[in-house]
């Protein structure tokens, strides 16, 4: 304080005083008159007491209240950052297990696809060796039963040709014959 | 065993044809038309048709037989036929046969031949079969072209087939 008036007065000493239009000297273009900064001075330093002795307490107590809050913020926002970090971790793990469970998966859809696979390929193969058999046998059948029929065909008009042959060829003086024959053969059969 | 019926309307047959005096010619008549109803599917639809009113069917017998048989003959087929057992004919008639036969102490004998045989053919076969089988028969000679050549003959139970139709069938068979 000392040395701001000791400068004061040295700025003061050095300037001359001015006088305005309306005749108010002023000693200083810088700074006020020494009435004005002993008042100013005692002012500002009630002002400040003041504030100190009132507003101080209320600002402490919001700083401190501040201070809490930010501190809990912060503290929350650790948690957070922890519940986060073991659920990312549990996330990985779950994500490491799911894809472990996918690979065992995989690995046996592809196991029972071979079997499937495999069981079908044995199927199919029977499937065909038997519809072979059974178009073979139906081959067979239908051979035996074409001969068979064209056997009868000719043996029926084997026998219609035979009817007609002997009915022809059998005259008159042959049935004489074969009743004459016939009457000897039964008379001395006795 | 027969049905009563069928030897019912043999009786009456046979008796009508006795009284008649003409049990002979009659039961050989007879004897021909059923053989001749029996291979005759035209016949026999013929006069067993219900729809047929039974007149017409006796109609048709008339006109059948009229003329070509005794007139006993053709009234006892009618009188069969018109009561409507046209279908038991061949029955009634080889019942009244058998008891024709039977009455003159016979064994029938029915023959099956391709040609018609003559009398002198008839009288040694008879005399055959009854040297064969041991029993004098009434001959009954059916013409019967199936037979193709040669005899078959049934007396009973007892078949002597001596006809070229077995032996065709038996040839057919071994080939």
């Amino acid at each position: 304080m000392r040395m701001l008036y000791t400068i004061a007065r040295f700025i003061a000493e050095k300037e001359p005083p001015s006088q305005d239009s309306e005749g108010i000297t002023t000693h200083s273009a810088w700074f006020p008159e020494k009435s004005e900064i002993i008042y100013g001075t005692f002012a500002s330093l009630l002002i400040f007491f003041l504030l100190y002795k009132f507003a101080g307490p209320f600002a402490k107590k919001a700083m401190a209240a501040r201070t809490e809050r930010i501190q809990k913020e912060l503290d929350s926002a650790a948690a957070d950052k922890s519940a986060a970090a073991t659920e990312a971790s549990d996330i990985r793990q779950a994500k490491g297990d799911i894809g472990a469970e996918r690979d065992r998966l995989m690995a046996d859809a592809a196991v029972q696809a071979e079997a499937l696979l495999a069981d079908g390929r044995v199927r199919l193969d029977a499937e065909m060796a038997e519809l072979l058999a059974r178009a073979d046998a139906d081959i067979a059948t239908a051979k035996s039963r074409s001969i068979d029929e064209l056997r009868a065909e000719i043996s029926r008009l084997s026998a219609s040709a035979a009817d007609r042959a002997v009915a022809e060829s059998v005259d008159d003086a042959t049935h004489q014959n074969l009743v004459e024959a016939f009457i000897q053969k039964v008379g001395a059969s006795a | 065993m027969s049905d009563p019926v069928i030897e019912g309307y043999a009786k009456a047959l046979f008796e009508v044809a006795r009284a008649e005096g003409s049990l002979d010619e009659v039961e050989d008549e007879l004897f021909r038309f059923a053989r001749s109803y029996e291979n005759s599917e035209s016949l026999r639809n013929a006069l067993t048709d219900e729809m047929i009113p039974a007149g017409k069917r006796q109609a048709i017998v008339e006109d059948l037989l009229g003329g070509k048989s005794t007139a006993t003959t053709v009234q006892l087929v009618s009188m069969v036929v018109g009561s409507g057992r046209g279908r038991d004919l061949p029955a009634i008639i080889d019942q009244l046969v058998e008891r024709a036969s039977s009455a003159k102490n016979l064994e029938v004998a029915q023959v099956r031949s391709a040609i018609a045989l003559t009398d002198d053919q008839q009288t040694r076969l008879s005399a055959a079969l009854a040297n064969a089988t041991g029993k004098q028969v009434n001959l009954k000679v059916v013409v019967d072209p199936s037979v193709l050549g040669g005899i078959i003959a049934t007396v009973g139970d007892t078949v002597i087939d001596g006809s070229v139709r077995t032996r065709l069938d038996q040839l057919k068979a071994r080939l």
